[in-house]
């Protein structure tokens, strides 16, 4: 016991160990009637099916990757389909945009890191002057209900060309001033509708929908698109993401 | 004589297994925003959230869409579903239905479909094929961008997709216990004969 990570891993297995999948599986497992019968077995099956899904979880990220056409599009709809007002929902609780972070814009400044050529900072005026295009497409959540919007913004691809990013790398990763924290394959990033987003509805994004910069993402599920985004690391390690760690699957393209 | 191949029967109960997880499942999902107007008792759900729900939805998608591939293929193209389920007509089901009713209906002939056995196992397969694109409407609204379109967009995909849902748990309702009145069509397709 004298790894010092020991303690750091424990706790993280005491976490896992609360999922709500968890719990499921050893509740759950007897209404499938089988299991059931197994009596004092239960936590042992409930363990496998959970390791069955996760491989299954696993599965679904490749098979979607391959599913992926980097020339297919989100469907854009016409001004008079936007959702007014643009629904908001936070992965903190209470789900309120009260609890948003303030974050003042003279001081604000982009990370870029990782495989990168140029890592310098980026300012709002900086990223206002780069070529900026609009969408209106569907923001679809994971739970279900979807809102159409207008969103503008810079090119991901133009800005990962812009600071020399290694497009043969395998992930880049989005690190927010809320500590949310996603990742999406660099296919993806590379997709021409994939937006650093500052725009909302033609006003600077305001700060309940992620002031001052978030990632629209219209070929993925609403929680990839995150808010506030502080930092962008391009890698070839899995960094996985805030929802992911707690089960939704990681690719979750659309 | 075998009533049933084997390759019916394996493909049968695969997909009441793998349809049993699915509609299950799919109801604690559809708990996270309903469409309908009240949520499923979490007694009767699968998943015990959202998360493990999606993880057994989107696991066993996978065997209900390829159990139910062979099972098509094969009823195409071995001239099983021709033989057994045709003609379709609403006037042999309703015929047959009101025998049924009033007690007349025999099952001697376990080989030969009634008119409402033919229509309502026509109808399922119908409804198992419209899920499962519906489903793919959901789940891939840009890459299949096409058929998201064809549902009527994404709400719209949705609501079909309960509807299928709905549409096959009524006919549950009614196989199951009709297949515990008669046990012998149980055994047949368990055993063949």
């Amino acid at each position: 016991m004298s790894d010092p990570d020991t303690p750091y891993i424990l706790r993280e297995a005491a976490k896992r160990l609360d999922l709500p999948t968890r719990r499921l599986f050893l509740r759950n497992a007897l209404g499938l009637g089988t299991l059931g019968l197994l009596g004092g077995c239960k936590v042992i099956d409930g363990l496998s099916a959970e390791q069955m899904l996760s491989g299954m979880n696993d599965f679904n990220d490749r098979a979607q990757a391959w599913l992926f056409n980097p020339s297919a599009l989100a469907r854009e709809y016409p001004e008079s389909a936007i959702t007014r007002p643009f629904p908001f929902n936070s992965f903190y609780t209470p789900n309120s945009p009260d609890l948003a972070p303030v974050i003042e814009a003279a001081g604000w400044v982009l990370n870029v890191t990782g495989q990168v050529e140029r890592t310098a900072d980026w300012t709002l005026p900086q990223l206002y002057a780069l070529p900026q295009f609009t969408q209106i497409t569907r923001h679809i959540c994971i739970e279900g209900w979807s809102a159409i919007g207008k969103w503008g913004g810079v090119r991901l691809s133009h800005f990962l060309k812009v600071v020399g990013a290694d497009t043969r790398a395998k992930y880049v990763t989005f690190r927010c001033d809320d500590e949310y924290v996603t990742s999406i394959d660099m296919a993806t990033a590379l997709h021409p509708q994939t937006q650093l987003c500052l725009w909302m509805d033609g006003r600077i994004l305001e700060r309940r929908h992620g002031f001052p910069l978030k990632l629209r993402v219209p070929t993925k599920l609403g929680f990839k698109n995150a808010k506030h985004v502080g930092e962008i690391e391009v890698g070839n390690d899995y960094t996985g993401g805030y929802w992911e760690t707690y089960g939704y699957n990681w690719y979750s393209g659309l | 004589m075998t009533l049933h191949p084997l390759i019916v029967r394996l493909t049968h109960w695969t997909n009441a297994a793998a349809m049993t997880v699915m509609v299950m499942s799919g109801w604690e999902i559809h708990n996270a925003h309903p469409i309908a107007s009240f949520p499923f008792p979490s007694a009767i759900t699968l998943g015990g959230g959202l998360i493990g729900a999606l993880q057994w939805h989107f696991a066993a998608m996978w065997v209900l869409a390829a159990n139910g591939l062979i099972y098509v293929t094969y009823g195409l193209v071995s001239g099983r579903f021709r033989r057994k389920l045709t003609p379709i007509s609403p006037r042999d089901a309703i015929r047959d239905a009101l025998s049924a009713l009033r007690g007349r209906l025999g099952h001697e002939d376990l080989s030969v479909y009634n008119g409402v056995q033919r229509l309502l196992y026509a109808g399922v397969i119908v409804l198992g094929i419209l899920i499962v694109l519906s489903g793919l409407a959901i789940w891939k609204p840009v890459q299949l961008g096409w058929l998201t379109a064809l549902m009527g967009d994404f709400d719209n995909a949705r609501i079909i997709h309960f509807a299928a849902m709905a549409g096959i748990v009524l006919f549950a309702a009614v196989h199951v216990p009709m297949a515990l009145l008669v046990p012998r069509s149980l055994l047949a397709m368990i055993r063949g004969r």
